[in-house]
């Protein structure tokens, strides 16, 4: 009972503390609008279309970073550190944290998918609840891989490093500014190996078929999405556990 | 004893911030630890709230040991941190309700304690203002109804009264000892405020990792007879020997003024007069403070 006491009061915490800071949905949905826009007036044709699916994805990874960057200072001084105190289950905190994470970002790539028309996008009821499941799928993925980042940082610093290196190439990889097909046999590979590369295909079968031909099929994409969160969960809890145990050793 | 420690010995790498230090805390105790920062404080406030566990040696709170059982020591214990622990865009009840939910409180029974805990602090009618627009004060007092919503046996303070203006500071006590006359609650805090460790019932002074001193702060300061005097003058270090070759006193030289402890301070300032004439710039006389008593037994200056 403490744990899912602990867990969906964390939770809670993370929505009651987004409601009161409005001006974040500006900056988390707005930089990716921005760049869509850009990228579209900026290639034309089809370019709208084709860049909406990522541009979903890079709003809900905005999210997740914005949500789980917090994690580094709250738990040397702030509310995390009075739960590191507490009888709660390590696991959680953990699981309140991603959950909590989880749901803003998918709510804000939801925001970002009414703009789905502005590209050309068609979208039905059928649709927008699937692509709002994948969006949280992979809002649950991302929020447990930041966690897991987080949790190995003293200082934001580093965490902004591996922002660079892994979480954005990540993006840039995923099918979200250029097709699968197109791609070199390396990078083909690299695109399949990344788990980013189904949340993007998921979206584009979903919002722009046409577009998708040679990437995974829905249910694969979907299910891949999901299996990408269920691992990231485990390894975030695993990161927090491990701390605990090097701390107590 | 509700608060047992036994030999605890912790290193940060080479750095020894805790040699062999035992002490032991009744309950119903208000408890100091004080010493100057990097004396060990903090990291005896660390292993007690079960933050950090000790290299050696062992520390029990209501007869668990931190490292083996530390969430029955986490029950039993409420931490008040230097650092804020409040979400500040939450409100105090949500605060509240937060913190109960992690030691398992719900429902009605949670909701009776916050009632409680918030009156008894002073915070009937702030309860539903967000953290961030209260007074630091206010803010510190909440903390402590945070560290007391579950009824733990023992309260760990670490430098609650930072930041606090002299005012907020005496109430902060005036909850402190309430709460121990009325539920007999036991309270250990870290201090390195004179006035503060004043108001304990007994004290460990800490220096480098080491006790130096542990007692009633009656007991310690009468560890100095008489009074303390403390003069400046051109070149301490050479007047404080010749101060020393003319009388039965033992100088000590710090932080650049000459200190001294004697059975009757107003007799000997006069007699140091006649001896000395026109070389001492400044003189003061008091009775003994912890902070004499620190510098006697470290010879360091305590902040």
């Amino acid at each position: 009972m403490i744990f899912w006491l602990a867990a969906m009061t964390l939770c809670r915490r993370e929505l009651v503390r987004f409601w009161r800071q409005k001006s974040r949905l500006l900056g988390v949905v707005a930089s990716p609008f921005l760049f869509w826009l850009i990228l579209s007036f900026g290639a034309g044709g089809e370019a709208p279309r084709f860049f909406f699916p990522g541009t979903l994805v890079l709003t809900v990874m905005f999210s997740a970073i914005f949500s789980t960057i917090s994690i580094i200072e709250d738990r040397r001084e702030g509310f995390l550190l009075s739960m590191l105190v507490s009888p709660a289950p390590r696991l959680s905190m953990v699981i309140g944290k991603i959950l909590g994470s989880a749901v803003l970002a998918a709510l804000q790539g939801i925001v970002l998918l009414v703009f789905a028309p502005l590209a050309g996008i068609v979208l039905t009821a059928s649709i927008v609840a699937q692509a709002a499941l994948v969006l949280f799928f992979v809002s649950f993925a991302l929020s447990g891989l930041g966690f897991f980042i987080a949790w190995k940082f003293d200082s934001s610093q580093g965490y902004h490093a591996v922002m660079n290196l892994v979480l954005l190439p990540m993006w840039f990889v995923s099918g979200s500014i250029f097709a699968m097909e197109s791609a070199h046999g390396v990078m083909r590979a690299v695109m399949t190996a990344n788990p980013l590369t189904y949340a993007n295909s998921a979206l584009r079968r979903l919002l722009t078929p046409e577009a998708a031909a040679g990437e995974p099929e829905l249910l694969l994409a979907i299910g891949v999405t999901a299996a990408f969160g269920a691992a990231m969960a485990v390894a975030a809890a695993w990161q927090a556990r491990h701390d605990n145990a090097r701390s107590f050793a | 004893m509700i608060v047992r420690v036994e030999r605890l010995t912790h290193r940060y790498g080479e750095r020894i911030a805790l040699a062999e230090v035992s002490f032991s805390v009744g309950q119903g105790e208000i408890f100091g630890l004080l010493g100057p920062n990097g004396g060990g404080k903090s990291t005896l406030f660390r292993i007690l709230s079960t933050l950090q566990a000790p290299n050696e040696g062992t520390a029990t709170v209501a007869g668990f040991d931190v490292r083996q059982q530390p969430d029955e020591v986490r029950r039993r214990i409420g931490v008040v941190f230097q650092s804020q622990s409040l979400d500040k865009k939450l409100t105090v009840d949500e605060n509240l309700v937060a913190q109960g939910h992690m030691y398992g409180l719900s429902g009605a029974r949670l909701r009776e304690r916050i009632a409680l805990v918030a009156e008894r602090l002073g915070l009937g009618q702030r309860r539903a203002d967000i953290v961030e627009t209260l007074s630091g004060g206010l803010r510190r007092r909440a903390e402590i109804a945070k560290g007391l919503l579950h009824e733990p046996q023992v309260l760990l303070m670490d430098e609650a009264s930072t930041g606090l203006d002299p005012r907020a500071r005496r109430e902060l006590w005036e909850y402190v000892n309430e709460l121990r006359t009325r539920d007999g609650l036991t309270v250990v805090l870290t201090s390195h405020i004179l006035d503060e460790a004043d108001r304990c019932d007994r004290l460990l002074l800490l220096h480098e990792g080491r006790v130096v001193g542990e007692g009633s702060p009656g007991e310690l300061k009468a560890r100095i007879g008489g009074d303390v005097v403390v003069l400046e003058a051109a070149d301490t270090d050479s007047f404080a020997t010749r101060i020393a070759q003319r009388f039965p006193v033992q100088p000590k030289t710090v932080d650049g003024e000459v200190r001294i402890e004697v059975p009757a301070g107003h007799r000997f300032i006069s007699e140091l007069f006649e001896a000395f004439p026109g070389e001492i710039q400044a003189i003061s006389l008091h009775k003994p403070t912890l902070e004499d008593v620190f510098v006697r037994e470290t010879g360091a200056p305590l902040c």
